[in-house]
């Protein structure tokens, strides 16, 4: 009948604006290569703590960042401290890189509602993340720094899946859950950094790489 | 005809344009194409059609060597679009 076709027009339509809004309103140029140059750069930076922690006295501190003892020294701390943010500031580097090149090559604009509300709510979690990771190291509980930045890190993926690519959640989880685990093996940091910012990135930035990129 | 239905909003590409560009300040050519997954003489003909309606705002500038034009929805559109909208909510509800 004509007021029941007129009533099933009306929902579609409700139903196309719904989705349009969402839809647009989520950043998807995100570069699968970004993803795997950040992977890249902390397997550098991580080869590079491990050098200066290896060439550092204490047979504790071998197995990376130990636990609550005297093996972290102030120097050394600002040394892995300075790594850290070195390694995390050229991965960003990389990420904007190819993504930029990406929106350019796509003719569409990179600075936009959806980019700005991406990253913001990346960086709310993984400031606090950062500045939590701080004080750690103010009380001397060097060995969680690594599964909490870890597990920060991971909310701050799934909080952003939300204005993305929603595939950057199962990043998050995995991150989380690698995070939680290394609260367990504590005196493992650096390992568990290696494989949830160098492997986990290289495998996602890969898969996303062919997902999207390709074609 | 129920009152306050836009006949101008009846087209599906028309509609998702301005249901992009009321959640988006502003949105280039290529960007809605991909959103509304629809062709380049479609998306710029129901783009026509609706500047000449005044629903929205066309801003052409360069980026570099390249053309780049952008679309926002004119205040009249976004009062258009809302009227749509609580009509569309009106024909739901009534039945």
């Amino acid at each position: 009948m004509k007021k029941e076709k007129q009533n099933n027009d009306g929902v579609e339509q409700l139903s196309q604006i719904r989705s349009m809004m969402e839809e647009s309103s989520r950043f998807i140029s995100l570069s699968g290569i970004s993803g795997i140059m950040a992977g890249v750069t902390a397997l550098a930076g991580a080869a590079y703590a491990y050098f200066i922690i290896q060439s550092s006295a204490t047979v504790e501190m071998q197995r990376g960042m130990y636990f609550d003892q005297g093996g972290m020294t102030n120097s050394l701390f600002v040394e892995l401290l300075f790594v850290a943010v070195a390694t995390l500031l050229v991965a960003f580097g990389f990420g904007v890189f190819f993504t930029v090149k990406k929106t350019r090559k796509k003719a569409q604009n990179v600075w936009t509602n959806s980019s700005r509300r991406l990253l913001i709510n990346l960086f709310i979690p993984l400031a606090a993340g950062g500045v939590f990771g701080l004080i750690l190291a103010y009380h001397g509980l060097f060995g969680l720094i690594a599964p909490a930045t870890l597990i920060f890190y991971g909310l701050a993926l799934v909080n952003a899946s939300k204005y993305t690519l929603r595939d950057i959640r199962y990043l998050g989880l995995f991150e989380i859950a690698l995070g939680l685990i290394a609260s367990i093996y504590i005196g493992y940091g650096l390992l568990f950094w290696t494989i949830g910012f160098g492997l986990l990135h290289i495998i996602y930035g890969s898969l996303m790489y062919f997902k999207y990129d390709r074609a | 005809m129920i009152e306050g239905l836009q006949k101008v909003f009846e087209n599906r590409v028309r509609l998702g344009v301005m249901s992009i560009l009321m959640v988006n300040e502003s949105m280039d050519f290529n960007s809605l194409k991909e959103t509304l997954k629809v062709t380049d003489g479609n998306l710029a003909s129901h783009l026509a059609n609706l500047e000449k309606k005044d629903m929205i705002k066309v801003e052409k500038e360069f980026v570099g060597r390249k053309p780049k034009t952008t679309y926002r929805a004119t205040e009249l559109g976004q009062m258009k679009f809302k009227s749509h909208l609580t009509a569309l909510e009106k024909l739901i509800n009534k039945s």
